[in-house]
């Protein structure tokens, strides 16, 4: 029992259960919106959960990745005739190639230049999708086509949620398949120490331009979601403070877990939904609730919540 | 058969109970709008005013015997966000008209929603493409940049002038005021002779308006820009001794830009919407009375300086009000041809006469040309 409960794709049964049972409770399509946007985000938070959580590097610009995403399921189909999907997977291919093209000096910073870096980095695209006005709409932005599989349009938040929901998943387990196998290991060993780790025989310039281009594509992906999803897209998805709401969903939910990618988008999308009762103090609450979690759950919730519920049963 | 007539007794009780139960209720109407972030300038008074007035129409008892609830969201300036709230009053809030939008962008991010509902939406942001191509159920209240090209078009052809350099910022505004003035220009007879840009940060544009002054032939330099930017550049202006006329948009119609500007803002033309210049409009403008009031009103209660902004708000809420009142209930799609059947509705942005192919309906008379002297706005007749 204690076995099967420890094995690695229990976190993985637990969310799909979840992501099965929730439409029980849903009693209109914008609950089906607002669960839709936490796997949209908890996507994103996944690949820079590999990247933070086990390669151990920032990234302060990973919603430029998001913006790519957007963009090339806006701009494919409306200036360059590329059905949807098609674009959907030309914009992860980009944004691989650029995370691959750019990771390669960035990541051979570190600290807080690693950090500057990559703000630098999310700030020039997003400059770029609002000037770029002929192809971009500039910051107002522009239209996102539907997306057209076989032969009919999605549309509504909740096919969209069944997608973007089943796509969180398959994310999912691919990245706790990625954990276990030998780069996953690696960039454990970087994450603990740089130096062992090369002393042991880890080619630590390529594990972390790995995550790096990994991590581009979970965005990326996320990023093409919340555009149809939405239907328009403005600048704003690949700003500054998206980035850092990412970088809070990974801390908050805790470093180094998957399952905590989830908890911790949820809590920051649905919080802000939760709390409009408060009206001018909303936003006071929000950061009293997320100065809370980060003073009294360290680790981030689930993994401090799993450490508390092993002790118990030791 | 006593069973089956029982039930569909039963269920006509409960509809009228229903329907009854709803009519006591209060009706909601919903506003998505930036009150924090980037663009609070703009949304934080346009919520006080839907506010204001939405109090002050209860204490008159209410529209139609009902009374109005306000059910306002805080979008942050963020589209996707402003998706979600909007989602929100559709869904779950049961809106019956929606007044808000404070940008074009999460205005545009929102129109599907209602469109598919089929609920009225008064949008309160700026861009021409809100209200072009029109949009069954989409409205809006604030001019048009195309408006204040126009507006200044008009102005210089009074005064014989017709070449003209454009310096614009390259932040939303800017841009889009930009784009419609090089497209109205040749319909007005202007010639757009030379175009610089600056962005929105920058503090020095003196390259940019000596590159202007140099230019032989260029009569007259419109600065198409927001926030301090245009401040700079008319700042720059005087210290470069530039004596072409020289005309600001909209965008600074405040007097912060006055204040940012100093003395060298004097000699300066805008076109601005009639009530900044509330009380030194002649008596015999019909926009007075309104806008004189809504000044009162918004001073007295918020304390803070009026913004055309809140004004936009105001109109809004109002031609839904009228609307409303005219179709005598708050059946959407009767709401909705009333409000495109709005005449002479006197708002504080100009007087509106909207019909099925212009869901704005402001002439160029809702524009004021005023100059800026000793620090003061005047009208220039």
């Amino acid at each position: 029992m204690r076995a099967l409960l420890s094995h690695r794709l229990v976190p993985v049964v637990a969310m799909a259960a979840i992501v099965v049972l929730l439409p029980l409770l849903f009693s209109s399509a914008y609950y089906y919106r607002v669960a839709a946007l936490v796997f949209v985000f908890a996507l994103a938070s996944i690949g820079l959960n590999l990247l933070m959580g086990f390669a151990g590097q920032v990234s302060l610009g990973h919603a430029g990745f998001m913006g790519i995403g957007a963009y090339a399921v806006a701009i494919g189909p409306t200036h360059l005739g590329v059905a949807s999907w098609l674009s959907f997977v030309i914009g992860a291919a980009l944004s691989a190639l650029v995370a691959f093209v750019v990771g390669r000096p960035i990541l051979r910073l570190k600290g807080h230049y690693l950090a500057v870096a990559t703000l630098g980095f999310g700030l020039l695209l997003a400059i770029v999708f609002t000037n770029e006005a002929r192809f971009t709409g500039g910051p107002d932005g522009m239209a996102v086509p539907r997306l057209v599989l076989f032969g009919s349009s999605v549309w509504g938040a909740q096919s969209w949620y069944w997608i973007i929901a089943a796509s969180f998943l398959v994310g999912a387990v691919l990245a706790l398949n990625l954990i276990e196998s030998p780069t996953g290991r690696a960039l454990r060993a970087i994450h603990d120490s740089e130096v062992a780790a090369r002393v042991l025989g880890v080619d630590v310039a390529k594990a972390k331009l790995a995550v790096f281009v990994v991590s581009a594509i979970y965005a990326s992906v996320a990023g093409s979601y919340l555009a149809l999803l939405n239907g328009h897209v403005t600048p704003d998805v690949s700003g500054f403070l998206r980035s850092i709401e990412l970088v809070a969903m990974v801390v908050l939910g805790g470093m180094g877990s998957i399952a905590g990618s989830l908890v911790g988008a949820a809590l920051l999308v649905v919080l802000p939904q939760t709390l409009t009762f408060l009206h001018d103090y909303e936003h006071i609450a929000l950061g009293l609730i997320v100065m809370a979690v980060m003073v009294f759950l360290r680790a981030g919730i689930v993994p401090t919540l799993a450490r508390a519920l092993d002790l118990r049963r030791a | 058969m006593p069973a089956y007539a029982k039930t569909v007794a039963a269920a006509i009780a409960l509809w009228i109970a229903g329907a009854t139960g709803q009519a006591s209720a209060q009706v909601k109407v919903g506003a998505v709008l930036s009150i924090t972030g980037p663009a609070s300038f703009l949304g934080d008074p346009e919520k006080k005013t839907l506010e204001i007035y939405v109090d002050d129409i209860n204490a008159k008892g209410g529209v139609n015997g009902q009374k109005l609830q306000l059910v306002a969201y805080d979008d942050g300036a963020d589209a996707n966000a402003a998706r979600t709230f909007a989602t929100r009053l559709v869904e779950e809030d049961k809106v019956v008209a929606m007044v808000g939008g404070t940008t074009t962008g999460a205005t545009l991010a929102m129109i599907p929603l209602f469109e598919e509902a089929q609920i009225p939406f008064i949008s309160l942001a700026g861009a021409i493409q809100i209200i072009e191509p029109v949009r069954k159920w989409v409205f809006k209240t604030p001019h048009t940049d195309k408006m204040a090209c126009e507006k200044i078009f008009a102005d210089l052809k009074q005064r014989n002038l017709t070449t003209v350099a454009l310096i614009s910022g390259t932040d939303a505004f800017g841009k889009s005021m930009r784009d419609q003035c090089v497209a109205v220009a040749p319909k007005a007879g202007i010639t757009v002779a030379h175009e610089e840009a600056y962005g929105p940060r920058d503090s020095d544009m003196t390259p940019q308006l000596t590159n202007i002054k140099a230019k032989t032939g260029v009569q007259a330099v419109i600065n198409p820009g927001f926030g301090q930017g245009p401040a700079i550049v008319t700042r720059n202006y005087r210290q470069l001794g530039i004596t072409l006329p020289f005309y600001q948009s909209h965008g600074v119609a405040s007097k912060q830009f006055i204040d940012l500007a100093g003395p060298a803002a004097d000699g300066v033309r805008l076109p601005a919407a009639a009530l900044l210049v509330a009380e030194k409009l002649p008596d015999s403008d019909p926009q007075k009375p309104v806008v004189v009031a809504y000044t009162r009103t918004y001073q007295q209660k918020t304390g803070q300086p009026i913004s055309t902004f809140g004004g936009h708000a105001y109109d809004g809420l109002m031609i839904f009000v009228e609307a409303a009142k005219r179709a005598g209930s708050f059946d959407k799609a009767k709401v909705r041809d009333e409000i495109e059947k709005t005449k002479n509705f006197i708002g504080t942005g100009g007087v509106v006469n909207m019909s099925p192919t212009d869901h704005l309906g402001l002439d160029l008379s809702a524009f004021r040309m005023l100059e800026i002297k000793g620090g003061d706005w005047t009208l220039v007749q």
